[in-house]
């Protein structure tokens, strides 16, 4: 490794040189997407242009990338549970701590989602502030109880994904396009993919933390 | 230089310094913890760039990846750990064998 080391140097040198020239090199104004983006923004139902990215115009973008963090909680599961994070008793600092923040970060959480129709905030910050309170929760020693794992943690992740593919379905099926909203209605529709799909973020990223399998059927029966 | 490429050129220095770092440790800590280093520069890049538009509102649609991006390098970084987690329970090391020295 050590004998390497001053061949590495140069490389990586020529290689920030490289991209330092291929960013500098750029020019100096590009309207990129954001006029097409504007001029269709009173038609996607929602006035902040990023929500209107994620969920009306790419919105098998934000489609995909819930199933990406579907399939990583079940790579998580499939490796088994991690006996490492020992149960720990949380001092009463953590603990009056946590039973004060989790309610606030709900609501802000829920400000967030919906905030996002016409300003900064959206689905993904809304369940990364709902994450976040779980990992608070698990932090604090809370522990989900079995039954509460089998099927309704399941059933919160999968949802994310699966009302979205519906959604995805119907529209295919009413507007001939996968995820094409009729303007009407794009408002209400946004809202509701982004309340489930917020929840649904929430619950993986705190299961993620948590990395430990539910408990099959056979095995709690 | 305007205030969009010095984020930018912060963005390449931080690739570079992860990209050094990911190849330099050993320790799958240290690596896991440098593909971040190394994904949050190509993120300030995306954002940086965005601004180029000439008008007050930035490129909203890099900036749509890179929420969708971040959401995306949390979960892997999960898997990732886990991996680690299970590799250093399997083996007792949090490293990959070195075929140099065996």
């Amino acid at each position: 490794m050590i004998r390497n080391r001053w061949l590495l140097f140069p490389l990586l040198l020529a290689l920030v040189l490289g991209l330092s020239y291929a960013v500098l090199s750029l020019p100096d104004q590009a309207a990129g997407l954001q006029k097409i983006a504007a001029d269709k923004i009173e038609a996607s139902g929602v006035s902040n242009p990023v929500t209107a990215v994620l969920l009306n115009f790419r919105g098998y973008d934000t489609l995909l990338e819930t199933v990406v963090l579907l399939v990583a909680l079940l790579g998580v599961w499939s490796l088994g549970g991690t006996d490492l994070r020992r149960e720990i008793a949380p001092g009463p600092v953590l603990d009056t701590l946590a039973r004060l923040l989790v309610p606030v970060l709900i609501l802000v959480a829920a400000y967030l989602l919906w905030i996002g129709a016409h300003a900064p905030g959206g689905a993904f910050q809304a369940g990364a502030v709902l994450g976040a309170a779980g990992v608070l929760l698990l932090l604090a020693g809370w522990r989900p109880r079995a039954a509460l794992m089998a099927w309704p943690v399941r059933l919160v992740i999968v949802a994310g994904p699966a009302v979205f593919m519906a959604m995805a379905a119907l529209l295919y099926g009413l507007e001939g396009q996968l995820l094409e909203y009729p303007p009407a209605k794009a408002g209400t529709l946004i809202l509701v993919l982004e309340t489930v799909a917020t929840v649904s973020i929430g619950a993986t990223l705190a299961a993620l933390f948590l990395g430990c399998r539910p408990p099959n059927k056979k095995e709690h029966s | 230089m305007s205030a969009e490429f010095q984020y930018a050129l912060v963005g390449v220095g931080l690739f570079s310094l992860g990209l050094y770092a990911l190849i330099v440790h050993a320790h799958l800590l240290r690596k896991i913890l440098a593909l971040n280093v190394m994904g949050t520069g190509v993120f300030l890049l995306l954002v940086a760039l965005a601004r180029r538009t000439g008008e007050a509102q930035p490129d909203s649609v890099p900036h749509a990846m890179v929420i969708t991006g971040i959401v995306v390098a949390v979960s892997a970084t999960a898997l990732a750990l886990t991996l680690m987690l299970k590799l250093s329970g399997a083996t007792g090391r949090a490293e990959l064998p070195d075929e140099e020295q065996e």
